[in-house]
């Protein structure tokens, strides 16, 4: 049995590509009316000109949604995610914390703490927001009712906004991580156990 | 006893350091082909490379999705004048000053294409005909969003009345300001889809199109061409100055 069976693999790459597109063009369409006093440096958007970082946004959005909706799919019919990422329980979340934060929790290859797992569920439910509100957004009068969700048109951009937050700030967690623990990155790419022994990350 | 043990430690060692070797040079190769991704930012519809028609040919899709997704009967949200938006923004690929200085006395509306009585309007003429008014919300591709009021005529009462032919695909707008765009014609029909003539209880301002703008709250705000001199009704794609650049033609909201 591999760490990451193939599909997870293939999904996991395919979300990275698209991500990263997403939310470079998001940047740069984000730029052309700022929601806040900042603005992201060009060389880290993608598209060149609003024209072009939109194109990127609508096309790159099929590969994203798609991708998830295979992954959604294939994590519920397959017993993935309840293998992954259940149980989950208030006291576990607790004591791996208290673990992680003291540089004691072991890493085991196919195996997620009580941290991982629910981080991994919150980047889930961030990435359905992020969805919904790009939904929203993208049709506030066809879908005038998942607008109203998030209050109007102007408020859903603020959602969409801090979904995208929150989404890059656990990347940037994940792939410091994988910067720590560089074992890791070889069963995402092969499948494959590396050594077995533990480390603590 | 201690020396087998001793050996398969080193050939563990060995091992691992193999392992993080290669689990380096992957690393670096993943970073590379991040890089890979940075040189995919220079492709930006203006070039015509192959990630160009890639994301030309995404956009025809999206805007077969959009004509799917858009429905003749369901209406853009309506506002309270109290929550109009004040100022209204000016919005052009020109500054404010720049925006024409038309003679509404001399003003005719010119009409070409598939359209039975192609005699010129005068703006006497759009304002004989009913008068309808909406607070809606105008949203631009750049993300911000405005509430205003705009009067004027059911674009579609004056298709009727002009003898368009309905069945064809587009209708296209010549502006007095070299803007040009066009529709789908069921969004032309759309029970929203005013030909303006005043913005709140006056006629519109020259930043705001005058004499003449077309007002469509299903559609993104370039989609509202201002200072319009001409309409004509075709089957041949009309494209727009915007959307011969790389914004999408549909751009429904």
């Amino acid at each position: 049995m591999p760490v990451h069976p193939l599909p997870i693999r293939v999904f996991h790459w395919l979300n990275a590509f698209a991500m990263t597109c997403m939310a470079t063009s998001g940047w740069a369409i984000y730029n052309a009316s700022p929601l806040f006093g900042f603005t992201f440096p060009a060389w880290a958007t993608l598209g060149g000109w609003l024209g072009g970082a939109v194109a990127w946004h609508f096309a790159a959005m099929w590969l994203l949604a798609g991708n998830g909706l295979f992954y959604l799919a294939y994590g519920l019919a397959s017993g993935h995610f309840r293998r992954r990422f259940l149980p989950l329980s208030p006291s576990g979340i607790m004591t791996d914390l208290l673990a992680a934060l003291k540089f004691r929790l072991p890493h085991e290859a196919g195996t997620y703490n009580a941290v991982q797992r629910l981080l991994y569920i919150l980047v889930l439910l961030l990435g359905v927001l992020a969805v919904a509100s790009g939904l929203a957004i993208w049709k506030p009068v066809q879908l005038w009712w998942l607008s109203a969700a998030f209050g109007d048109f102007a408020t859903a951009r603020y959602v969409h906004f801090l979904a995208m937050a929150g989404i890059v700030g656990f990347v940037a967690v994940h792939l410091i991580l994988v910067v720590l623990v560089p074992r890791s990155l070889l069963p995402m790419l092969t499948g494959r156990h590396s050594s077995s022994h533990e480390v603590s990350s | 006893m201690t020396t087998p043990r001793r050996r398969s430690q080193q050939d563990l060692s060995v091992h691992k350091r193999q392992v993080e070797n290669l689990q380096r040079r992957l690393l670096l190769k993943e970073m590379l082909s991040l890089g890979a991704l940075g040189m995919l930012a220079g492709c930006d519809l203006q070039d015509g490379d192959a990630v160009d028609k890639v994301l030309w040919t995404m956009s025809r899709w999206n805007d077969r999705v959009q004509a799917k997704l858009f429905s003749r009967t369901r209406l853009a949200p309506t506002y309270e004048a109290s929550r109009i938006t004040r100022p209204f923004p000016f919005n052009a690929f020109y500054p404010e000053y720049d925006a024409p200085d038309i003679d509404g006395a001399a003003f005719r509306l010119q009409l070409s294409g598939k359209i039975d009585d192609k005699r010129a309007w005068t703006l006497a003429d759009l304002r004989a005909l009913p008068q309808s008014g909406q607070i809606t919300r105008h949203i631009c591709i750049e993300g911000w969003s405005a509430i205003g009021e705009w009067r004027g005529v059911a674009f579609r009462t004056f298709l009727e009345r002009i003898g368009a032919d309905m069945t064809a695909r587009y209708v296209g707008f010549k502006c007095a300001d070299k803007y040009y765009s066009s529709l789908d014609m069921e969004t032309a029909m759309h029970p929203q889809t005013l030909l303006a003539l005043d913005f709140g209880a006056d006629p519109l301002p020259a930043e705001y199109g005058f004499p003449l703008k077309l007002r469509v709250p299903t559609k993104l705000g370039f989609k509202n061409p201002k200072h319009i001199a001409e309409i004509f009704v075709t089957n041949d794609y009309p494209g727009g100055y915007w959307e011969d650049q790389g914004y999408n033609w549909f751009s429904g909201v």
